[in-house]
Parts: C-alpha cells; sequence; structure tokens
C-alpha cells in the first residue's frame, strides 16, 4: 500500500479538508463566534463553496433540498448556541424525511462546557431525538475520523441527517491530518442484499395475485431504485400508486400510475389499496396519513409484502406476511430475475374496478370559476414547465393541490416536507435545488402563511442570483388549517386568518425581485408564461386564489382508507 | 403485555446511554429498570432493561434499539431460558430486642449482614426481583429503613450467549 502524505494541521483546516475529500460543492450556512476559525479556512480555498442564507433554518433547509435533488450529501454550518437551535427544525424535517446531510454546529470551548457559557446550548442532548447520529468532538485526533463517520452513517443504510459538533479549541488545535479511506464500525452494518427465502415468496404472491397493487414511498426514490421499479410494473402490468414521498418514482403520466394514496389522495388509489388481495410496498412505511386507521385497513384480508432497508418500519403500523429488509434495487433486481419467465395471473377483471373508480373524476374542480382556482393554478404550471421543473412546496393545501396536479414522471423533482410537514421548507429548500441544478427550472408552491416562515431567503436568493418562481397560491387564509376547522370545529375560523397581509409584490421588489399579483384566471397563463420566460430572474407570482377552496378527496384523521369525504363537484 | 428483559452490548461511548433512556421516553415505551457497567472489554457495556410490552411493542424495542448507532447486539432474554439476578441493600432497624430475629430472617434468604450499628444492620440479598420483593414483605415494615436495589442483570442459560 502506498504510504498517505500526512500533515500537521489546525482542527478549522482539517474540517475543510474532510469535506473537500468528500467532494463536497456546497456548504450552507451561517458564522458565528464558535466557528470562526472554520470561516477562516473556508476563506482560504475555494474548492467548497458557501452559501451565506439568512437564518440557520434557511441553511439546513437549503442543504436538505440540494440533497434531495442531487443524490449527494447536503451539508450545513452553524455556530453554537442559537445557532443550532435555529437548525433544529431543519434538521428534524431531514430526520423525518430521510435525508443524507451532515449539520456541523461549533460548540463552545471544551473548557467552558458544562458551565452555561455564551451560546451554549447541549447540542447532542438537544438534536438527540432528531438526528441519525450525533458526535461530539473533544479530541481534534478524532476529528477526522469522525468526520468520515458522518458521511459514512449519512449516506448508508437508511440515511438520515448526522451532526457533527465541534468546540472552538478544537479547531485550532492541531495534529496529523489523515482522512481514512474507509469505516469500519463492528456496532453498525446496515444489509443490502435481501433475504434469497423471502424474496422467492414474495415472487410466488405475485404471482398468484388476481387484484395487485403497487405501492412505493419515498424509499424508492433515495435508494434510487426508480428504475427497477418501473421494470417492475411494466413486466407485471400491475397499477401503481405512489406516496407524498414517493412522487416521481413512477411516471405520473403512465397509465397503470393511479396517482398519490393516502389523507388526499385519488379515489382510485385508495380503493385499490382497500380490495386489493396482494400489496407490496417498497420503501414506505404505512404512515398515518397514509392508510388512516390500520383496524380499517386490517379489515379486508390481503396478502402484504414489505420490501425496506429499515427493519423498525416494518411491522409497525400493519403487520405484513413477507418482509424483506434491503436496499431496494437489490431486492428488485433479485424480484425482476425470478419474474422474467414467470406468467401472472390475468387481472383484466380487476383493471375494470380500478377503471370503474377512475372514472369518478375525483380531482374535479369548478373550470368556470371566475375566481382563481388553485387547482387551475397548478395545471397550468405544469403546462407551462413542460412537466420538467423542479417543483419544491411549503405546508398545507398548495402543497396538496401540488402532489395531485403536477405529474412528476422522474424522480427527485418533487421536493417537499412529507414527514415533518414544516412550513418555511419551499423557499429554502428551492435555493438548494437551484444550487444542484443550475440552469434548471425551479418553482416553488406556497401560500401566503408558510411564504412568510422563511421569507428573509429572498434576501439570499438575491445574493446567489438564484432565479427561482414562487407560487404564491394567496387565499388569505391558512388553508389547510381553515378546511379542518371548516369540516370538524363547526365553521369555527379560530386564528387561521391573517389580517395584515403584506404586499408581497413590494416586498419581493423591496429584496430587490420582480413581483407580480395576478387577480384573474385570465391572467395566470400569460403571468406564468412571462415569469418563466425571464431565465435569471426571481420572480414572486402572487395569485390571489379562492378562499373557500378545499382539498378533495379527504380521509378525515383516524378514518379508514376508503372513508373518504369527495368533492361537492361529484 | 408480558414483562421482557433485554440484553444490550453497547460501545462505551459518552451520551450512549442518554441515547437508550431518550429512545424509551420518545416513544413511550417501559423501563422497569435499567442496568449498566463497562463488560471484561473496556469497549464495551452490558446493559440489562427490563420493560412490558405487548409482542408488538416489544418488538419494536428490539428494533429500534438496533437501529442507534452505538448498539452492537441488542437480544431479549426472555425469549429463551435465562437468569437473572438482583442486588438489594437494606437497612433495617436492629435494637437489641429485634437483632436476634433480624439475622434470622436473613439467614433464611440467604442475605449477608455487611454492616452492623448500635441499633441497625444492613443486609446485601441478591436473587431475582420476586425473592427480593418476598424479603421486604416478611420484615416488619416498620423496621425498614432504606432499601437500594440495582435493577435486574440478566444472562443466558447453557450455551445462550450474547458477545460480539
Amino acid at each position: 500500500m502506498d504510504r498517505i502524505k500526512t500533515s500537521t494541521l489546525s482542527g478549522a483546516e482539517i474540517v475543510i479538508r474532510c469535506l473537500q475529500e468528500e467532494g463536497v460543492e456546497y456548504v450552507f450556512g451561517y458564522p458565528g463566534g464558535a466557528v470562526l476559525f472554520i470561516y477562516d479556512e473556508l476563506f482560504k480555498q475555494d474548492k467548497v463553496k458557501h452559501v451565506l442564507v439568512r437564518h440557520e433554518q434557511g441553511a439546513v433547509h437549503a442543504a436538505d433540498g440540494y440533497s434531495r435533488s442531487s443524490q449527494k450529501v447536503g451539508v450545513a454550518l452553524v455556530t453554537s448556541g442559537p445557532g443550532v437551535t435555529n437548525a433544529v427544525t431543519g434538521i428534524a424535517t431531514a430526520y423525518m424525511d430521510s435525508i443524507p446531510m451532515v449539520v456541523i454546529t461549533g460548540q463552545v470551548p471544551t473548557h467552558a462546557i458544562g458551565l452555561d457559557a455564551f451560546q451554549e446550548c447541549d447540542t447532542v442532548g438537544i438534536t438527540r431525538p432528531i438526528v441519525k447520529h450525533n458526535m461530539l468532538v473533544k479530541d481534534v485526533k478524532d476529528l477526522a475520523s469522525t468526520m468520515k463517520k458522518a458521511f459514512h452513517i449519512a449516506t448508508t443504510g437508511r440515511p438520515g441527517p448526522v451532526v457533527v459538533d465541534i468546540p472552538k479549541d478544537v479547531t485550532t488545535h492541531t495534529c496529523e491530518f489523515e482522512y481514512p479511506a474507509e469505516v469500519s464500525m463492528r456496532s453498525y452494518n446496515p444489509v443490502r442484499k435481501g433475504h434469497a427465502g423471502q424474496i422467492r415468496k414474495a415472487v410466488q404472491l405475485l404471482l398468484e395475485a388476481k387484484r395487485p397493487m403497487v405501492y412505493t414511498g419515498g424509499g424508492v426514490i433515495l435508494s434510487n431504485a426508480s428504475q427497477y421499479l418501473r421494470d417492475l410494473v411494466k413486466l407485471t402490468g400491475f397499477p401503481v400508486t405512489n406516496t407524498l414521498m414517493g412522487l416521481g418514482a413512477y411516471p405520473a403520466t403512465d397509465r397503470q400510475f393511479l396517482g398519490m394514496l393516502g389523507m388526499h389522495g385519488t379515489y382510485e388509489a385508495n380503493m385499490a389499496m382497500q380490495h386489493c388481495d396482494v400489496l407490496i410496498a417498497i420503501g414506505a412505511r404505512f404512515d398515518d396519513r397514509v392508510i388512516g386507521d390500520p383496524a380499517h385497513f386490517a379489515q379486508n384480508p390481503r396478502k402484504i409484502i414489505h420490501i425496506d432497508i429499515d427493519p423498525s418500519s416494518i411491522s409497525k403500523r400493519v403487520k405484513v406476511d413477507v418482509p424483506i429488509v434491503g436496499n431496494i434495487p437489490d431486492v428488485l433486481d433479485e424480484v425482476l430475475k425470478l419474474l422474467k419467465d414467470a406468467k401472472t395471473q390475468d387481472i383484466k377483471d380487476w383493471w375494470k374496478q380500478i377503471e370503474e373508480w377512475r372514472g369518478k373524476d375525483c380531482l374535479k374542480y369548478d373550470r368556470n370559476s371566475k375566481i382563481i382556482k388553485p387547482q387551475f393554478v397548478l395545471e397550468k404550471l405544469y403546462e407551462i414547465t413542460k412537466g420538467e421543473a423542479f417543483v419544491t412546496s411549503d405546508v398545507g393545501q398548495h402543497q396538496m393541490w401540488a402532489a395531485q396536479f403536477y405529474k412528476f414522471d422522474q424522480p427527485r423533482r418533487w421536493i417537499n416536507s412529507g414527514g415533518l410537514g414544516t412550513m418555511g421548507f419551499g423557499l429554502p429548500a428551492a435555493m438548494g435545488v437551484q444550487m444542484a441544478n443550475p440552469g434548471a427550472t425551479v418553482a416553488c408552491v406556497t401560500g401566503e402563511s408558510s411564504i412568510q416562515m422563511c421569507l428573509q431567503e429572498l434576501s439570499t436568493c438575491k445574493q446567489y442570483r438564484l432565479p427561482i418562481k414562487i407560487i404564491n397560491l394567496n387565499n388569505r387564509y391558512m388553508g389547510m388549517v381553515r378546511q379542518w376547522q371548516q369540516f370538524f370545529h363547526g365553521n369555527r375560523y379560530s386564528e387561521s386568518y391573517m389580517d395584515a397581509l403584506p404586499d408581497f409584490v413590494k416586498v419581493t421588489e423591496g429584496y430587490g425581485h420582480r413581483g407580480v399579483l395576478i387577480e384573474k384566471p385570465a391572467d395566470v397563463e400569460p403571468a406564468l408564461r412571462d415569469a418563466f420566460s425571464r431565465k435569471s430572474e426571481l420572480v414572486f407570482l402572487d395569485f390571489l386564489t379562492d378562499q373557500a377552496e378545499n382539498v378533495y378527496p379527504m380521509i378525515p384523521g383516524g378514518k379508514g382508507i376508503t372513508e373518504m369525504i369527495l368533492s361537492e363537484e361529484l | 403485555m408480558s414483562r421482557h428483559i433485554i440484553s444490550v452490548l453497547v460501545e462505551n461511548e459518552a451520551g450512549a446511554l442518554s441515547r437508550i433512556a431518550g429512545l424509551f421516553s420518545a416513544r413511550g415505551y417501559n423501563i422497569e429498570s435499567l442496568t449498566v457497567a463497562p463488560t471484561e472489554d473496556a469497549s464495551m457495556s452490558r446493559m440489562t432493561i427490563v420493560t412490558s410490552g405487548s409482542e408488538d411493542v416489544v418488538e419494536q424495542i428490539t428494533k429500534q434499539l438496533n437501529k442507534l448507532i452505538e448498539i452492537v447486539k441488542v437480544i431479549d432474554l426472555s425469549e429463551a431460558e435465562h437468569i437473572e439476578r438482583e442486588l438489594m441493600l437494606i437497612k433495617v432497624r436492629a435494637g437489641q430486642k429485634e437483632r436476634e430475629d433480624m439475622k434470622r430472617m436473613a439467614d433464611i434468604f440467604r442475605g449477608r449482614i455487611i454492616d452492623v450499628s448500635d441499633n441497625t444492620y444492613t443486609i446485601e440479598l441478591t436473587g431475582n426481583g420476586a425473592k427480593l420483593d418476598a424479603f421486604i414483605k416478611s420484615l416488619d415494615q416498620g423496621s425498614i429503613i432504606e432499601t437500594v436495589r440495582t435493577g435486574a442483570s440478566g444472562i443466558g442459560r447453557g450455551n445462550r450467549v450474547l458477545r460480539v
């Protein structure tokens, strides 16, 4: 083996060298006392570029959007104390959606830890329940190996954010630097291959299925298994649905796609989930927003195959018959080999039933409305961007409409906070997406409430010339809250209305961007066309939409998957 | 709901214990007792957790424990033959008139008197939880001054081992 050349470096230099070794292109961050030496080293080099946000939450969301849209690790850098607590929402968001990230946090010097020092907080303690792992580096000699471990843990197995907490004195201490070529941990060895016997059992079930259903989630996107899924669905002719996190894994424009399932999923997808006889769940976790009440779901007998990298996701809410723990591409590759020469059942009758359900046209809305319908804006957005945009979203009604009406044909194009449901995610995430995909069309679908949670990032967009298009569906309500209040709280719109909304056009202009107010349906398309023709400008489109519009279908919280409320249009 | 005794081998690193305790509180699992100390290999600690829950919950507990990065191995000892022991130190009143009785009671339970003063005994007693409970019950409740129990430690019977 060649001798690896070592050199004596400071902790701050080591941090930067580690990032370089990992091929990190961008670090999203905000400086402060505890990370001054790291920022000083950032300044002295140009391989790792720093993106200066306006609030640490934005840094972590941007790193998150960067990762989701690129398959790379997102990296954020924040200072101790408030830097960390501001980052917490971003870290929890990434954790709930299993996004590989490394968050480097400054800490007060080791001798001051525990003494309530200025800008001290127990970072490892605060972030412990919202990270895949976190580590405090107490000795500069452990720094390089800890960084290596952080990247390894973040990206392998079920991915997730890893926090590396570095006290200020550790960044000034020196030691010999050598970046480890690999990591070996006796306590952490994620599996890849699925159990061969289980895979054979699964294939047998698929071959016997008369009413099969394929249900896939964010795991297919994260493991880059989209092509395997497409092969499986095409080979078998089975119907397929994606979760909110899984959109784009299977082309939404294909006939075999039944749309998203779950609380605001399509009628046909939810009905097929309930009435299938064999269900294959891939990289999905049967969560409450997907299948509703598990007892109701269990009323219909069916065989369930569940493929997931994380054993704790299996049989957590729903008991499954054939669990397969493994990396999805590896497992599906084996499944496909076994299926290749076998013959599946004739499922014409099943498709006939599905088409009947599909015939309900559950996403129908009033197209002749004199007020702008949010669904109409999204349909036009889809049309004008030819379905090729990266779409980030915030959280609420606009998020659900975007998921329903923008037909994603490619993975990693739909970027939203599914698990934690973080309002304020959309704009900073879009910054990360644009950084990872320069030249690509990036739209941030948001609402007037969500956008105000990280609005300050408009300033970051200006500094880095990010030509994001903001689609603000402004109904002057926290729409989803209002919808629940209408359905379940006797129309008492408690605090879901804001009386003093800003003039978004002026706000946007104040940040140096272009803002446009759109009040009439006829102006929707021209405004979108104009905005997307401006390749180098950020445009904030403020659409005044129908205040009373609801998201349909809807499964009320705690109800069964088929207990859907359908639109009054139907 | 049934009682389970879970053995865990964990890297002997700062914060590992709080990670495990935090997992139990965050996910609403019960902890009846938890004991931990380094093993013959100082880089690892062995932990015994006594918990209770339905089969589904206990399955989740073992899976979630396995997911923690620093945990090397997890087994549910109560799935098969195992031995468990707990240590109790109990300080009791032992004045002139109780001294003889107290000594006899300790002998019956195979306890050892490890500290003596004019009017107290401190008794060391080892056994499973039920035996310790029985000892406490058999005493005149007014004579108990102080008790401290370690919580159960467990090990598999025969060839059943938990090691790396």
